[in-house]
């Protein structure tokens, strides 16, 4: 099993963060709407939201690993792609980790505002570093519409791989759930 | 000359004769915090919160010897709402409680003031609070007054009063023991 990338495919490293965040993604998102509108006497009232917040950290954190990961790893080519599509995913896959680092970093602000630190789940804790009146409100507006535009880029992502793997029928939605395919040669003469 | 004598006499007249014979009237000393309007409610029926709303201002009118002629307005910027966390503040300025993005101030006007013994007397008036305006009737009490060491004349209240948050439309249900809010105000004011 392949740990890295390479050029014809992800390693298992990438697609385990690949999949894991997505899931934990989406998750967050469900329970990021249910939360917030728990009743006072609901017994997650309180569980919900610090249960949100620890995960959200072990997001943040993950979401720079993956990037310091990404940046130290080959880039499977996709000449499964046009170059319209190439250009488009590119800016899907970046638009991810901009829209992720500000969704996280606004939720962070939103808990550590008054100087509280996040205790994530009794491990380490992650200390406020930024104070400013007022911010929390700020940061709640932005944290909710960051929310929503990551869905709905992951929808966007979803939809593309799913035309891809049943419209185009090509590889673009395999790759990223089982390792490169031993066919290396027969992709690099397709692509000169 | 005659201009200014008269000027003079009546500036002596007014010195001499005028102490305490009419409604003096006073700024609500907010510049340096003589003046807070705080809150009291319960947690479950097991403690007390007290929060305040740190900006707000005023004025009023005020005559020893006649304080039924007393007037006071009092205009309070419901964002500036404080407990001490700002989770919480941030959730008593959402849509489901104070929602201070759609009544964004509350207000105080006196309509009556009677007294009662010594310096104590009941203030009633109407109070604006979630784009509701009710009438409430707050137990005053005159704490002193006179010349400030820096040349100013102030005199001091206190007051308390208890709002049901249901008659203000706040609906949000904190649970049986969390149905009225007490309010504290202590109230400074610099003579004009």
């Amino acid at each position: 099993m392949l740990i890295r990338d390479t050029l014809e495919g992800y390693g298992i490293v990438s697609r385990l963060f690949h999949w894991l965040m997505a899931i934990a993604i989406f998750g967050m998102f469900a329970l990021g709407l249910w939360m917030v509108r728990l009743d006072y006497y609901s017994p997650y009232y309180n569980a919900a939201p610090n249960f949100h917040r620890d995960l959200g950290m072990l997001l943040l954190l993950a979401l720079v690993v993956r990037w310091l990961w990404r940046a130290a790893n080959p880039k499977p080519v996709s000449d499964d792609l046009t170059p319209a599509e190439r250009k488009i995913s590119n800016v899907v896959h970046w638009g991810f980790y901009v829209l992720l680092l500000v969704l996280m970093v606004s939720g962070y602000l939103i808990s550590t505002q008054d100087g509280e630190s996040i205790d994530v789940f009794g491990w380490f804790s992650v200390p406020s570093i930024f104070r400013m009146p007022g911010l929390e409100d700020r940061a709640g507006y932005i944290h909710r519409l960051f929310a929503y535009a990551v869905i709905a880029l992951a929808v966007v992502h979803t939809l593309a791989a799913l035309k891809h793997h049943f419209i185009d029928k090509d590889d673009v939605l395999g790759r990223m759930w089982s390792g490169p395919k031993a066919r290396p040669k027969s992709k690099e003469d397709n692509s000169q | 000359m005659k201009a200014g004598m008269t000027a003079l006499a009546v500036a002596l007249f007014a010195s001499v004769g005028s102490p305490s014979a009419m409604a003096a009237d006073y700024v609500i000393d907010t510049t340096n915090a003589h003046a807070s309007i705080t809150f009291k409610v319960s947690h479950l029926g097991f403690s007390w919160i007290i929060g305040r709303f740190d900006k707000f201002s005023g004025t009023f009118s005020y005559d020893d010897k006649n304080p039924d002629a007393s007037k006071v307005n009092v205009e309070i910027d419901t964002t500036s709402v404080d407990t001490n966390l700002a989770l919480r503040d941030k959730h008593l300025r959402a849509a489901d409680l104070l929602d201070t993005d759609m009544f964004p101030t509350a207000k105080f006007e006196s309509t009556a003031v009677k007294s009662t013994d010594g310096n104590k007397a009941t203030i009633t008036g109407n109070l604006t609070l979630h784009g509701v305006t009710k009438e409430i009737t707050i137990d005053a009490e005159h704490v002193g007054g006179g010349k400030d060491p820096w040349g100013g004349y102030r005199d001091g209240f206190t007051g308390t009063t208890k709002i049901t948050l249901a008659d203000y439309g706040i609906l949000r249900n904190l649970g049986p023991a969390t149905k009225d809010v007490e309010l504290i105000l202590n109230i400074e004011g610099v003579r004009k």
